[in-house]
């Protein structure tokens, strides 16, 4: 066992600054094919075994706070990891490497060979997304936001007018997203004269500076009704920026709504507010997935999918408690292993048979029945089936609305899961079909993939179903340095 | 945690990981996938003979896996468990030689093979599911292992089917869910104890009420009760091995044995009475019976036909539990062992008819007696015991049942099992007639089938002929529903 | 004279965000977002001065001149896809008829 005395003060800069030199790199090296293929990769399973050390430091000691430059909060920025930021730094590590391990074994076909720039602006924006995790000051929270908007967009373009489209609606929603959060940051400083979340949390927030922040942040999640740019730029986006965006970028955002809700804005609305945002997150659940239900491209599918499911953090604030809490967490992280497994099983599927309608999905399983497999296995942790991870998130949710006395929420969370069920299961109907005639059977083109290309999308697939089985430990950890703690 | 007492895990883990390797051998290593096959079922097999002498002995067997704070994956086993594990690996084997046999030269045996064990493998751990929390478990993987079964055929009808088999049971899943959530929000945590543990006063009547029947509805659905039922007779669809599983062993036991567990032990016969829900849940069970009986005699399709009589029989059980009775309680269970050795007989003869002579309708039966005499033979050996001829095992049940019904003092039961042992032979006997004493018109040539699907078929039959006629005899399940009576009753007798 | 400030600040804010929402061209709508910023930087301004009585805040005039930074980093990335957009479609916004065809 490794001890935690190894870490983690110099893990939490390693995670930031790793990818972020990378990126310069890549950039400074354009020409140097084998790094531009390997670099991605190699930083992925580096950077991976340091959440080891670092959860087991968090889950023993609680929250690690680092001041950068050793200035502390009100002057300097601090970094804070407690549970939920190891959840979501677990989450952006482990897509992070399977994302470069598809990549790495996608580049020997030119078709699916990354650009110099691709590669550049990936690094960035891991990097900025771990910084995401660990800031602790809303201004730095800002900044960072812009450039995984940035890079986001740059993830997007690249495969002709609807890209183009697609990336011009992305940048456009985030910069407006952008500056109504840092209008709230501005009104919180009127409010508090701070921008350190610690602080913040003892000085309470003004309606409008909460309002503001919660926008913007929703805006930057694609919350429903604030959706609109995500389904478009995720379907059209190529598949290794499909499973970032989707797993990672959205979700940088609903943990800062998360994190926000908990610590700062705990008090600050009326119970009536808290459960009309909460009919608002339920709403986009149930307008995801009835949009999911009747797309007719498979990408499109997962993206409106993506949409339905970050609804559920906006139960929080009206479930306050720590069963939500750990349920949200792990639905986060469920959410986001699943996602970035579906949308690169798709991608291959969209390489092997060159099209993603659902109709034309007819036998695949004769080809392609390991990325089927990894599809279903993904789509049953997001609907919530035992085993997996999803489950026992939902589990938690609809025991915290129960315990909250809130049974409606109950009612909504176990139906929703009825609804990912039938998005999931539609595509799987599809693939499953009989072809009406042998000719119209799909063309052999599983060649093309590679074997770390099934691979990537199949580790995190069984990730997502075998965290459910370690619940007892993620609950705890989830816990660990936040302000809820379960009742004994 | 002895590896004897961890062996209801080991019960799991053989269909689990048969079903794992049958995955990963793929679609063209036939050979090795019937080792695999029939090497798991076997194991199961001998595992399951282990348990059952150890439970009668009063051992105890059982693990707990820790799953998330204040949950636990509890597997063991006790006489009730057996009860359903024994039948599921019984018939597993035997359904798996018919299955090989059956599919011979169909694609996606690799598919159907692993999914087929993971179905074997849910139903498992159904039953030696030692909470509400684990069943559910295993009640959920259950349904989404036997979709791929129901949709194998991949054509718009079975696409179909598998669409409102969904529809209906993950619906199910979800109230059941909200049930068991909200039982444990009110009762606390608890493991299946004989008389339940639920206390009287662990929340209002209405929503204790409330709980025990959203939750019966949620376990409905898979039992097909009226009006939960339309999924099954829809599932015809799919392949013959399928519909046997599905009607013998698998998806409506898996509902029925939710339906006992929670009457005994989670609730408590007591607690059940003092609420009034075992006389509804009696009478739903008495209008199923019914309801379903009167549909098999108007359905044309002879799988229709053995869905809609499937419909019928699975509420013996319910029946026999809701009256919460001695005599009625081991006539219900009993049916549970004795519906699925006679319905597994039915549905092995139907699909080897259709598969052979491309008999599929009812009045097709023609003749069949002479063409197909042993599988006929077997047909009818199981159409009597259906129907409650006595002694055959159908009889044994009813018996049971009526006698439990009149010391429950609800006479209204016996004229329940009369006018469905009626409507029994009224849709049983004809086919026997045509098959037997009308003659198609043509040549009369002998042609069997295969030796994969003869042999289970026959030893069904003989089983189904053996549980009733050695009914009385030490290990029949006549027997072993007594000894789990005498214990439900002895350990818990009713106020 | 700072309630004048605010109140200017609230009203470029709105307008700014309205342009964005409302008007169909790429440019115009990035001239709005920049509006909004600028609406911000009053705001922060107006906050870092406070009444006038003691030092002026240097928090928020740090938050200016990290967003003026942000600011003029992000509007020559979107000017830079702007052209790149326009030169692969032929058009200067997102309501173009020379998108129809792929927008679904």
């Amino acid at each position: 066992m490794i001890e935690p005395s190894l870490t983690p003060a110099w893990a939490l800069p390693a995670l930031v600054f790793v990818p972020m030199l990378g990126a310069l790199v890549l950039w400074l090296l354009p020409r140097w094919q084998p790094l531009q293929r390997w670099l991605p990769a190699v930083l992925g399973l580096v950077l991976l075994p340091l959440m080891w050390p670092l959860g087991h430091a968090v889950a023993v000691d609680g929250a690690v706070t680092l001041a950068l430059g050793g200035h502390r909060a009100p002057l300097g920025i601090e970094w804070y990891v407690d549970g939920l930021a190891v959840l979501l730094l677990g989450l952006n590590q482990t897509v992070a490497a399977a994302v470069g391990g598809y990549l790495w074994g996608a580049w020997p076909h030119a078709a699916q060979r990354h650009s110099p720039g691709f590669g550049v602006c990936w690094l960035l924006l891991w990097g900025a997304l771990n910084a995401l995790a660990m800031s602790a000051d809303l201004f730095n929270i800002y900044v960072l936001l812009e450039i995984v908007s940035l890079g986001g967009v740059v993830l997007v373009v690249g495969r002709g007018a609807g890209a183009f489209a697609a990336a011009m609606r992305y940048l456009l929603f985030a910069l407006t997203g952008s500056l109504i959060y840092l209008l709230g940051v501005a009104l919180a400083y009127a409010d508090a004269g701070t921008l350190s979340l610690r602080l913040l949390a003892d000085a309470g927030l003004g309606a409008p500076a909460v309002t503001a922040l919660t926008l913007g942040l929703m805006f930057k999640a694609a919350l429903w009704p604030l959706h609109g740019w995500l389904p478009a730029a995720h379907a059209a986006a190529p598949t290794a920026a499909s499973a970032v965006l989707s797993a990672l970028v959205v979700k940088a955002a609903a943990y800062l709504l998360l994190r926000l809700w908990s610590d700062v804005f705990s008090g600050s609305w009326t119970p009536a507010l808290l459960q009309a945002l909460a009919v608002i997150g339920m709403t986009g659940v149930l307008f995801g997935s009835v949009q999911a239900l009747r797309q007719v491209h498979l990408k499109r599918v997962i993206a409106y999918s993506t949409v339905a499911q970050l609804g559920y953090v906006l139960l929080l604030p009206a479930l306050a408690g720590a069963l939500a809490w750990q349920g949200v967490a792990l639905h986060l992280l469920s959410h986001g292993l699943a996602k970035a497994a579906m949308f690169l099983a798709a991608g291959n599927v969209i390489i092997a048979i060159r099209d993603d309608r659902l109709d034309n999905l007819a036998g695949l399983d004769r080809v392609l029945s390991g990325n089927l497999f990894i599809f279903a296995a993904a789509g049953m942790s997001l609907a919530g089936m035992p085993p997996a991870a999803g489950f026992v998130a939902k589990w938690w949710l609809v025991r915290a609305a129960v315990d909250a006395g809130q049974w409606w929420w109950a009612i909504a969370v176990a139906a929703s899961g009825l609804l990912a069920a039938g998005y999931v299961i539609r595509v799987l109907r599809a693939a499953l079909a009989s072809p009406d005639s042998f000719a119209e059977a799909p063309r052999h083109r599983a060649r093309d993939l590679s074997p770390a290309m099934v691979a990537a999308p199949a580790l995190l697939a069984a990730a997502a179903v075998a965290l459910g089985l370690g619940a007892a430990w993620l609950g705890p950890l989830a816990l660990a340095g936040s302000t809820w703690s379960l009742a004994p | 945690m002895t590896a004897y007492a961890a062996l209801p895990l080991w019960l799991v883990l053989t269909s689990l990981v048969a079903a794992a390797l049958i995955f990963a051998l793929g679609e063209a290593r036939r050979r090795a996938r019937t080792v695999v096959n029939l090497g798991a079922a076997a194991l199961k097999l001998v595992l399951v003979g282990v348990i059952l002498d150890g439970v009668a002995a009063g051992h105890l067997f059982s693990v707990r896996l820790p799953l998330m704070p204040g949950f636990d994956l509890v597997l063991r086993a006790d006489a009730l468990t057996m009860l359903l594990s024994t039948l599921s690996a019984v018939l597993w084997l035997i359904t798996t030689v018919y299955a090989i046999g059956y599919l011979e030269h169909s694609p996606h045996r690799c598919r159907f093979f692993g999914f087929f064990s993971l179905c074997v493998a849910a139903t498992t751990g159904v039953a030696v599911a030692g909470n509400l929390f684990t069943f559910f478990v295993f009640y959920e993987l259950l349904t989404l292992a036997t979709w791929p079964l129901v949709v194998h055929r991949g054509t718009a009808a079975a696409l179909a089917a598998g669409d409102v088999y969904l529809r209906y049971t993950l619906g199910g899943g979800a109230l059941l869910l909200l049930g068991v959530v909200g039982l444990h929000a009110v009762a606390g945590p608890g493991d299946f104890t004989a008389g339940g543990f639920v206390p009287v006063d662990a929340a209002p009547a209405w929503l204790l009420t409330l709980l025990f029947l959203v939750m019966f509805v949620g376990m409905g659905v898979k039992a097909a009760v009226v009006p939960m039922h339309g999924w099954l007779p829809r599932a015809m669809v799919a392949p013959a091995p399928v519909s046997a599983l599905l009607h013998a062993v698998a998806v409506v036991k898996a509902g029925a044995f939710g339906i006992v567990r929670l009457t005994y032990d989670v609730y408590g016969l007591s607690l059940v009475a003092a609420l009034g829900v075992g006389l509804a849940v009696a009478a739903v069970a008495a209008l199923t019976i019914l309801y379903g009986s009167l549909r098999a005699l108007t359905a044309t399709d002879l799988k229709q036909r053995l869905a809609w009589s499937t419909v019928s029989q699975v509420s013996y059980i319910l029946l026999g539990v809701g009256l919460g009775n001695p005599l009625a309680s081991v006539g219900g269970l009993v049916h549970l062992v004795h519906q699925g050795l006679m319905k597994i007989t039915l549905f092995f003869c139907a699909g080897a008819f259709a598969e052979v002579a491309g008999v599929k309708r009812v009045d097709e039966l023609d003749g069949m007696g002479r063409r197909m005499p042993l599988t006929m033979a077997a047909f009818t050996v199981a159409a009597l015991g259906m129907i409650g001829l006595p002694p055959l095992a159908g009889f044994v049940s009813k018996w049971y049942l009526g006698l439990g019904g009149l010391a429950a003092g609800q006479p209204w039961v016996v004229a329940v099992l009369v006018a469905s042992t009626l409507l029994n032979a009224a849709y049983f006997l004809p086919m026997l007639r045509r098959a037997w004493f009308n003659s198609d018109g043509g040549a009369v040539e002998v042609r069997e089938a295969p030796l994969a699907l003869l042999a289970p078929t026959l030893i069904a039959a003989a089983l189904a002929l053996g549980a009733g006629l050695l009914a009385a005899m030490p290990w029949s399940p006549l027997q072993w529903v007594t000894l789990i009576a005498e214990r439900v009753y002895l350990l818990a007798p009713p106020s | 004279m700072t309630a004048l400030y605010a109140v200017t600040a609230g009203l470029l804010f709105g307008a700014g965000l309205y342009g964005v929402l409302a008007r169909p061209g790429l440019i115009q709508r990035l001239l709005a977002l920049n509006v909004m910023a600028s609406s911000i930087f009053l705001y922060l301004v107006v906050l870092a001065a406070g009444d006038g009585s003691a030092a002026a805040d240097p928090v928020p005039q740090a938050m200016v001149l990290t967003g003026i930074v942000v600011a003029v980093s992000v509007t020559a990335f979107a000017l830079g896809l702007v052209r790149w957009f326009r030169s692969e479609t032929g058009a200067a916004s997102l309501e173009s008829d020379a998108l129809r065809r792929d927008d679904d």
